[in-house]
């Protein structure tokens, strides 16, 4: 499904990826891991798209098709979703008009049918209930004065109605407690089909307790410094990052 | 038959203005000989038919508008904002409607609301078939300007020039020596109306290379309370003066709600002058809309004269090409424990040019003044330009008075977002442009007025 060949990218002239490969088929569950600055948030906001990092070589295959070449919202309409670390709040736009806008043009993409606003109420707020999120947010602006978990589980109602086929967690984990945790864990975990995949981007082996990965890589320095089963991210936890960076210093 | 009192009054403004004029010179313009010709005229005719108070009003305006002529950007007030293509069209006063403006005509303008009470104004007359003043909420009483001067001219006495003198308004100057018509609205003590009054001045195609100078006098008795929208539009393509005074006596306690939606044909020439003066405990909320015309000036003042009493003054305006359009509030808190709210916001496209200038005085007495003024504009391109000048004095020393004013074009990261949903850059664009003007319309309490410019602005940005 994603095929990622030594990636590099910079923003301004700083080099933050240095040839990362990455392999992920349907179904499956990888979790990124490193310290800070290792690059994880960079490789999620590249594969989405984000005009501020400059690609500056490897390759990105994307269900067959070369994942650079494509916009941001082509991306979105081909299936890859990016679950914002900081979601953004949009003053003045209701978070049920910006979701219907969003999953019609999915459906434009598609071939499909757009669909009304008393149409959309139905999807939207069986997808709410999956989150646990109040009806009555969907008319306040998108993320306007919603709390960090609220944010969050704004975030993975989207990835609810988009229904991708790349799910990309950027740090989802972050600023969150338990509950809302599992919450949004809960909610990642319903959305999971043998056809789709989803990278999980974390700092912290505890989302993974919810989530459980198939992989997990560890990033330092721009690339993939260790690779293994969900074994490593609690070998992570006990001994912290330090041995794995030693030893791929050595 | 000019008495003396009333000559040296005349006098006495001449005066004035020639000092003014004196000390900073290059301030204006000479005004046209053609319309010191139609103010001669109108002097002459409210002297020979009376009443006696309209030939003063007259002469007071005619003097003032000689004497201050046409500002030019040296003007102050007018830094930003020249009247110069106005001075030289000098376009002269329109004689009669064309009778040609039909209900369809009209129907894109009422909000969807035909029913409400519609004085329908064509190229500066009243126009009694396009106009619904049958159901009239109880207790509001409109008549007509040219009708009130000839039946009930002891009332407009009371009213007109009482709020809005021609002094250092060069505009209102002239629309003092020049209107012929306009709309009296009187809303009785305790009397709470429960439908707006909706004025529409239309300009129609055979109003071309014409000028209206219509006058509206709003007087909210004790208590009472009245919406009245005023819709300044064109029909056609044509250049042409609207220079309209809208003065508003707000009386103790009650509360006038003004809508000004200025839709001018893209080549008009807009000059609008708003002027309240509010008692104890009273409230005057105004939104001034405005989207066309090639030049467009609005001001929207206030007195704040008596305690408790207060403004909120609220604003949107969207330009494209080469439009010009300019606004000036002014705010004066006269007593204590006034306030004063103010969101003006523009979207600026092409190479149009806006201009916001809030004035707020504070005099000595005004202690406890609580005055808050925003000032919000996106510019959607590179070449468009808005000139900001918050201007505030304040001469009480317990008052809580801020302002703040930003520029700035659509935030790069909020369209990423939405571009990472599947919108395309387009739609993102538009929606997040419309977002902008949002809070804005959010506060017309009218629903079916926020309704319909909120579908406008809506229109503008996603079609």
């Amino acid at each position: 499904m994603l095929d990622i060949k030594n990636l590099t990218a910079t923003v301004g002239d700083k080099q933050i990826l240095n040839g990362i490969s990455l392999t992920v088929r349907p179904g499956e569950v990888h979790a990124i891991m490193g310290p800070n600055g290792s690059g994880k948030s960079t490789l999620a906001q590249v594969l989405a798209g984000h005009p501020a990092y400059e690609v500056t070589g490897g390759a990105v295959t994307y269900d067959g098709r070369d994942l650079l070449e494509l916009e941001a919202e082509e991306r979105a309409q081909a299936g890859v979703f990016l679950a914002f670390q900081y979601p953004i709040e949009i003053p003045g736009v209701s978070n049920a008009y910006f979701l219907r806008a969003a999953y019609n043009e999915m459906r434009k993409a598609r071939g499909a049918e757009e669909v009304d606003p008393l149409e959309f109420l139905d999807i939207v707020e069986e997808k709410a209930r999956l989150v646990e999120m109040d009806p009555a947010f969907l008319n306040r602006s998108v993320n306007t004065g919603f709390s960090g978990g609220e944010k969050k589980r704004n975030e993975i109602l989207q990835m609810a109605v988009l229904e991708p086929k790349l799910a990309i967690l950027d740090e989802t984990d972050s600023g969150l407690d338990i509950d809302a945790l599992r919450i949004v864990a809960d909610g990642v975990n319903a959305l999971k089909r043998p056809d789709n995949a989803t990278i999980v981007v974390t700092h912290y082996q505890r989302l993974l307790n919810y989530i459980v990965p198939d992989y997990v890589h560890v990033l330092a320095g721009g690339r993939i410094v260790k690779s293994g089963g969900k074994e490593l991210a609690l070998e992570l936890e006990a001994k912290g990052y330090d041995w794995i960076l030693e030893g791929a210093a050595a | 038959m000019i008495t003396e009192t009333q000559q040296s009054l005349a006098q006495a403004v001449v005066a004035r203005a020639q000092a003014d004029a004196a000390a900073a010179p290059g301030q204006s313009i000479p005004l046209p000989a053609s319309y010191a010709a139609e103010l001669d005229a109108q002097v002459a005719a409210a002297e020979a038919n009376g009443p006696r108070w309209l030939a003063d009003l007259r002469r007071a305006g005619a003097a003032a508008a000689r004497a201050q002529g046409f500002p030019t950007t040296r003007h102050e007030d007018w830094h930003y904002t020249t009247t110069a293509a106005i001075a030289e069209a000098a376009f002269p006063s329109l004689a009669s409607a064309s009778g040609a403006v039909t209900e369809g005509d009209l129907s894109d303008f009422t909000f969807g609301h035909a029913e409400w009470p519609t004085a329908v104004f064509v190229n500066g007359r009243f126009d009694a078939a396009r106009s619904t003043l049958a159901r009239l909420p109880e207790g509001v009483r409109v008549r007509p300007l040219a009708e009130a001067l000839r039946e009930e001219p002891e009332m407009l006495e009371r009213v007109l020039g009482k709020v809005a003198t021609p002094e250092a308004q060069p505009f209102v100057a002239l629309n003092q020596g020049l209107f012929v018509d306009g709309l009296l609205l009187v809303v009785q003590k305790e009397m709470e109306a429960d439908v707006p009054v909706h004025v529409l001045h239309v300009t129609d195609a055979t109003g071309a290379r014409g000028a209206t100078h219509p006058r509206v006098a709003i007087v909210a008795e004790r208590h009472s309370k009245v919406t009245v929208i005023e819709s300044h539009v064109g029909l056609g393509d044509a250049a042409y003066l609207a220079n309209p005074v809208t003065e508003v006596d707000v009386a103790d306690g009650a509360t006038v709600h003004h809508v000004l939606v200025q839709r001018q044909s893209a080549r008009a020439f807009h000059v609008a002058h708003v002027e309240a003066r509010q008692g104890r405990d009273s409230h005057f909320v105004s939104f001034s809309f405005a989207v066309g015309g090639q030049l467009s000036r609005t001001n929207v003042y206030t007195l704040l004269g008596g305690e408790g009493c207060g403004a909120t003054l609220n604003g949107l305006y969207l330009l494209d090409g080469a439009q010009h359009c300019d606004h000036q509030t002014r705010i004066e808190h006269a007593q204590p424990n006034t306030y004063s709210r103010e969101l003006y916001k523009g979207i600026l496209d092409g190479q149009s040019h806006g201009v916001f200038n809030g004035k707020v005085y504070v005099r000595p007495v005004a202690q406890k003044t609580d005055g808050k003024q925003t000032n919000n504009t996106l510019l959607l391109s590179e070449q468009a330009q808005i000139d900001t000048k918050p201007q505030l004095e304040i001469f009480a020393d317990d008052v809580k008075c801020t302002h703040g004013a930003t520029v700035g074009r659509l935030d790069q990261t909020a369209l990423f977002y939405m571009k990472s949903r599947g919108l395309t850059d387009e739609t993102a664009r538009k929606l997040l442009t419309y977002a902008f003007a949002a809070d804005a319309l959010e506060t017309i309490e009218i629903e079916a007025v926020k309704d319909s410019l909120e579908a406008l602005t809506l229109a503008r940005y996603t079609t």
